[in-house]
């Protein structure tokens, strides 16, 4: 099998989440060619082919560019299988390059069961097998679920790409910074942080109670900045703050993988739900299974005798 | 100005799931089905931009599926669109999102919309393709998971957001094709008023063998629950019980607690 791995650029650098694709590839078994709108700076440290398309020329999101410039590798490398992270960039490009080629896409592997390609279904609460039916497939990989081992050291083999025509449809006017942090969870050693479980604004602050009796700062999952019910530089997960604790606790949180990559670093993790089989159960070391508004007073009582 | 929004219908994520009889999906026995999450967003978006632009646009809804997608079809109706196009299809959990993406395009594809609204993923299947691939069969300009949108001057101005919360700002030229992203505006709920002005409201009901040409390009081989990992407690019982234990717990395992 022979994977064409799409590797991502962002702010001037080559993202070090590119490797986890190469984990996916080894882990395949797979032959590797990779591809880059980025610049020779900053290459993988991959042995293999590397076609280079120039950043400065080709922007960094224009996906209708990339999209042509990820087909010329495809035109001269001849891969199984194209891959993406599955990620802001990789979700927006992967499904183009797969309607082009008229190629199956798999989306948001999780690993490889029997050589079968497993995504989640339902939140993850059921998984699936499925199979491209195509003699070329698109595969994106859920951010985290490979993992390389040890620190790179590999030398890309570069070829340069340029297309004649360099119009997009699109115009990439720039970056906003994410919205300024008043708090830095990431150095709270507790972090209690309040879902949709909770069920409405006012019923924040019995978690905000439980925080403060614990000593540690709120938190939240991203509904509940949505609603405006918590600002957002409390939200925890991937679009939020990544944060490791000495103790986290979930209240009325599911458990998606978008939370979870924000938290799973935390040394001890309680959760309280009243779903005995949500997805947060996964990563718990203590799932409590009831009625937050019932259990998060109590405890909090107790925590203050 | 006419838009078009695509909707699909999903199951409450907070169900307890079993497996179908064949083994590829989910039983839809005693499923509560609502809209999915990230399509209210874009239904809301085409509605405020109709309200922003005097009333003027369009707004078709389409949503692929059973007959049980008439409900829902009907609140987007009662938010705001003004006709719904339902089409037929019992099996669509079956198809690919190849197959949804090319239906939704045959639909589209003579009609001429300006604007194109998706959600960015639908909650079941997780894909995240449709949207794109539509753009990609339309032949026109496409920005993924939007956190903000304006449109002026025949220009939408789209925020992206992208991982850690930064946004990548896009200007895009009519015809486009928008997926929505969680938190991008505050879906309404619909009044009363509107609910009942939406029966009077066409809905076009057109089977799915007029749009679908294509055959599926990827299968699924199985469905199955996750294999349980099982090294975290679980607490089940009486509160002031579990309270307790959960203390005693704490102050073992963890320095916060003393
Ligand atoms: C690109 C992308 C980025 C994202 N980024 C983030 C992010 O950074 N952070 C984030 O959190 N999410 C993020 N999300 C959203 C994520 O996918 C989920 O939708 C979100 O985490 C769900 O939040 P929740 O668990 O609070 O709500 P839900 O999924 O609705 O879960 C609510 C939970 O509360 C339980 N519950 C309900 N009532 C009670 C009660 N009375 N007592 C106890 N339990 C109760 C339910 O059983 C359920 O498990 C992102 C999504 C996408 C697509
Ligand atoms: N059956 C359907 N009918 C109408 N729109 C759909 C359907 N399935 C998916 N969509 C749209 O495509 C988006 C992405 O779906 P998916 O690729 O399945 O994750 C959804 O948010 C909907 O906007």
């Amino acid at each position: 099998m022979k994977t064409l791995l799409i590797c991502e650029y962002r702010e001037g650098k080559l993202l070090e989440s590119s490797y986890e694709l190469v984990a996916f590839a080894d882990k395949l078994g797979a032959e590797k060619a990779m591809v880059l709108i980025g610049k020779e700076a900053e290459v993988p440290k991959v042995n293999g082919k590397l076609y280079l398309a120039d950043v400065a020329k080709y922007g960094e999101y224009k996906p209708d560019l990339h999209k042509k410039i990820v087909l010329e590798a495809v035109k001269k490398e001849d891969p199984d299988a194209i891959v993406f992270l599955h990620s802001s960039y990789g979700w927006d490009l992967a499904p183009r390059v797969a309607a082009a080629l008229k190629a199956g896409q798999v989306s948001e592997i999780v690993s490889i069961n029997e050589g079968k390609f497993e995504v989640g279904l339902c939140n993850a609460k059921l998984r699936r097998t499925v199979t491209p039916q195509t003699g070329k497939m698109v595969l994106t990989i859920q951010a985290g679920a490979f993992n390389v081992a040890g620190d790179p050291q590999g030398k890309a083999q570069i070829e340069k790409i340029d297309l004649p025509d360099a119009v997009s449809p699109l115009e990439f006017v720039g970056y906003e910074p994410a919205q300024k942090k008043e708090v830095d969870l990431a150095r709270a050693e507790v972090v209690v942080s309040a879902g949709r479980g909770v069920g409405k604004k006012e019923n924040v602050a019995i978690i905000a109670a439980l925080a403060k009796a614990l000593g540690g700062e709120l938190g939240a999952s991203r509904p509940v900045v949505d609603a405006g019910w918590v600002e957002h530089s409390r939200q925890v997960g991937t679009t939020g703050q990544i944060v490791a604790p000495k103790l986290y606790v979930a209240c009325g949180i599911s458990g998606a993988i978008q939370h979870v990559a924000g938290m799973k670093k935390s040394e001890f993790v309680v959760a309280i739900n009243k779903d005995k089989d949500a997805p947060i159960g996964e990563v718990a070391d203590v799932l409590v299974v009831a009625d937050v508004m019932q259990f998060v007073p109590a405890l909090t009582a107790m925590l203050q005798k | 100005m006419k838009i078009l929004v695509c909707i699909k219908q999903v199951p409450d994520m907070a169900s307890r799931f079993k497996v179908n009889g064949d083994g590829t999906w989910y039983d839809e026995t005693d499923l509560a089905f609502r809209m999915n999450e990230y399509d209210e967003y874009a239904v809301e978006q085409a509605v405020q931009l109709k309200e922003q632009q005097g009333s003027t646009p369009d707004i078709t809804v389409l949503s692929i599926g059973p007959d049980r997608v008439g409900e829902m079809i009907k609140k987007a109706m009662a938010m705001g669109c003004d006709r719904g196009v339902h089409i037929q299809d019992k099996d669509s959990f079956r198809k690919d999102p190849w197959q949804i993406a090319s239906a939704i395009a045959g639909f589209a594809r003579d009609k001429k919309f300006d604007l194109i609204f998706f959600g960015m993923q639908s909650q079941d299947r997780g894909s995240g393709q449709v949207g794109a691939m539509v753009a990609e069969i339309l032949g026109i300009a496409c920005a993924t998971t939007v956190v903000g949108f304006a449109f002026a001057d025949g220009v939408v101005t789209a925020k992206r957001e992208l991982e850690g919360g930064i946004r990548a700002v896009v200007k895009l030229k009519l015809p486009a094709l928008i997926t929505c992203q969680l938190g991008l505006n505050t879906p309404r709920y619909p009044t009363l008023p509107n609910i009942m002005k939406a029966k009077k409201k066409e809905l076009l009901a057109l089977p799915i063998a007029d749009f679908l040409k294509e055959k599926e390009l990827v299968a699924t081989a199985s469905a199955y629950p996750p294999a349980k990992k099982g090294t975290g407690l679980v607490l089940e019982g009486d509160v002031n019980d579990m309270v307790g234990k959960l203390v005693g717990i704490l102050k073992e395992k963890t320095k916060v607690v003393k």
